[in-house]
């Protein structure tokens, strides 16, 4: 029984660890060809091992690209702005919602909820928002589109508030004289910390990963985001040549580009990658809640 | 009785205040597109706008159902998806119960961390990795291949392999988040069942078959019904971005959602665009609503309506 059992779990970490490495190996070879030396690159490949490492990829990118620290920059504020101002929209809808006594509820979840079943699709939304908010080559067209708030996320949040937070508790903030806002801001936001973190951390990587807005409304270098910036580049290798060649005297020839390319994907998932063993145990709890009540 | 409501109106109001900002963004996110699905009925025209458009009955549906093109996207959209259910499905339910099978708890943590992690990349950075893969000039497939003394292959000019690259493409993305997420419905099983399956002296498998697959048979089941209620949609970036948009490919690769796109950017063809796009959102509700009827019959608590 025990060396029966021995073999069992063996045989389960063998298959877990080859899971693992298909998980795992493309991302070092995106890894690996960003710090290949670029002659060695042309002549063997991309590879999981890199023949003769340099870094001169990244000294290019982060000294001498103004475009691309800049796309660093704008996805950075469009993750945090668009995270705030998410959550606030968030909150703001489902705390009224999770209150069980209050009048009309039933239509407003219905309103909110009908948005998951049925949408106008791409076409009536782009020509809304380019042609009625003119949003095209504005920095709002990275911020507002979708992202603001999502009626899954507003759900989320509502049950967590219905399930967690006691009704006398509020009653008695109220015989206390407290506003709802008052109870809204004193009673209800710092108990809702751990929602708020599996929120922050699910909103905030849908905006630092969104690439779609800047491909339907963005067509201006000055404002791509760091994803932006990565699709025009693979879609277009003139594209690299072309903004180096204008920001500055760089002999274009020169350029490492074959491994700069995966220089700037790396980058571009480089903060995820480091903020996520310690947010980790917000993403499984977001994934988890999302199934168990969608 | 009249002035009793009002009192109750003006306790709420507060309440009521805090919804406008997000009531506003539906409004304008979410339902203004959907009056807008009256362009697929018009020959839009950018001067005029979608209201002054002249209208143009059916023609966009009659024109897009006369392609070849509409069959292609369905037939692209809804088989990827099957495969993603009925394969993705398969593969994360095995992998949460072998996990969970696993003794030392450090080992089932640092796996579980370590293939949730492509689900945190986006879709773009994973274009680069397939391009990495697959590129004809400096990709590892092909340089291994010439090494191994074949000849190379132009992966993003020859549809053959594609629909294998995306659905391996897919499962790499997802299969961390699915397997998470029966993970966490295997863990609230109630240990007792297994410790008095112990005592009757079950085997794993006879554990397996009888105790753990049936406890998470519900959660099975809603999760596949909800995607196939999202059958008709597809992720956009995985059918355009990942196989970079390459023409040759496009038998293989055009879905309902790519088609829209390639229509409203590229082509201008407005009309047949927008009127995928109501097919899309037309048939995606009828089918989320019968997929929740299903629901509904089967277990009335995990409904979502």
């Amino acid at each position: 029984m025990i060396r029966r059992d021995r073999v069992f779990q063996t045989t389960a970490n063998i298959i877990m660890i080859v899971l693992m490495l298909y998980c795992m190996l493309p991302l070092l070879l995106l890894f690996a060809s960003s710090i290949t030396e670029e002659r060695a690159l042309i002549v063997n490949g991309y590879s999981f091992w890199p023949s003769r490492i340099d870094w001169s990829a990244y000294k290019y990118i982060l000294i001498d690209s103004t475009q691309i620290v800049r796309g660093y920059g704008i996805s950075a504020v469009v993750t945090l702005l668009g995270t705030v101002l998410n959550l606030m929209l968030t909150t703001l809808f489902a705390y009224p919602l999770s209150r069980k006594d209050l009048p009309g509820k039933t239509v407003i979840s219905f309103i909110l909820f009908f948005t998951m079943l049925f949408n106008g699709g791409l076409v009536p939304s782009y020509i809304m928002w380019t042609q009625l908010f003119h949003i095209k080559n504005t920095f709002w067209a990275l911020l507002v589109p979708n992202l603001m708030m999502g009626a899954f996320n507003v759900i989320m949040m509502r049950t967590y508030f219905a399930s967690n937070i006691p009704t006398e508790l509020i009653d008695a903030a109220k015989i206390d004289g407290s506003g709802e806002y008052g109870i809204l801001a004193r009673i209800i936001l710092p108990m809702a910390k751990p929602i708020l973190s599996t929120l922050a951390l699910l909103v905030g990587l849908g905006y630092w990963n969104d690439w779609l807005n800047g491909l339907y409304y963005v067509n201006q270098d000055r404002l791509y985001s760091i994803q932006v910036l990565l699709n025009r580049m693979l879609m277009d290798t003139q594209f690299l040549m072309s903004s180096a060649a204008q920001k500055m005297s760089v002999d274009t020839s020169q350029l490492p580009s074959t491994g700069i390319k995966m220089a700037i994907a790396v980058m571009g998932i480089l903060p995820v990658l480091v903020v996520y063993p310690f947010l980790q145990k917000y993403l499984v709890q977001g994934i988890t809640i999302g199934a168990v009540k969608g | 009785m009249k002035k009793k409501k009002q009192f109750r109106w003006r306790k709420y109001l507060p309440l009521y205040s805090m919804l406008i900002p997000g009531m506003l963004y539906l409004f304008i996110n979410n339902y203004v597109p959907m009056a807008g699905i009256i362009v697929a009925f018009k020959k839009y025209n950018y001067s005029k706008g979608i209201l002054g458009s002249d209208w143009n009955g059916l023609k966009n549906f009659v024109f897009l159902f006369k392609t070849k093109d509409a069959f292609t996207i369905t037939r692209n959209t809804v088989c990827y998806n099957l495969i993603f259910i009925l394969a993705g499905t398969a593969a994360a339910v095995a992998v949460a119960v072998l996990l969970s099978e696993l003794k030392a708890v450090r080992m089932r943590k640092l796996y579980q961390t370590l293939i949730l992690l492509p689900f945190l990349v986006s879709i773009v950075v994973v274009s680069y990795i397939v391009y990495g893969f697959l590129s004809t000039e400096f990709g590892l497939i092909n340089h291994t291949l010439v090494n191994a003394g074949r000849d190379k292959v132009s992966w993003y000019s020859d549809p053959t392999w594609w629909p294998v690259i995306i659905v391996m493409v897919h499962a790499w993305k997802n299969i961390g988040y699915n397997c998470v997420l029966y993970y966490a419905a295997l863990m609230g099983i109630d240990a007792s069942y297994y410790e008095a399956a112990e005592i009757d002296g079950a085997t794993r498998w006879q554990r397996i078959r009888f105790i753990t697959l049936p406890a998470i048979r519900s959660t099975i089941s809603i999760m596949v019904l909800m995607a196939i209620g999202k059958i008709f949609y597809s992720d956009f970036g995985l059918f355009y971005q990942v196989p970079m948009n390459s023409g040759p490919l496009i038998d293989v690769t055009n879905t309902i959602d790519t088609y829209v796109y390639r229509g409203l950017m590229e082509t201008n063809n407005i009309g047949m665009s927008a009127a995928a796009g109501v097919y899309q959102s037309v048939v995606g509700f009828l089918l989320v609503v019968l997929a929740n009827w299903t629901v509904r019959r089967q277990d009335a608590d995990n409904a979502l309506f």
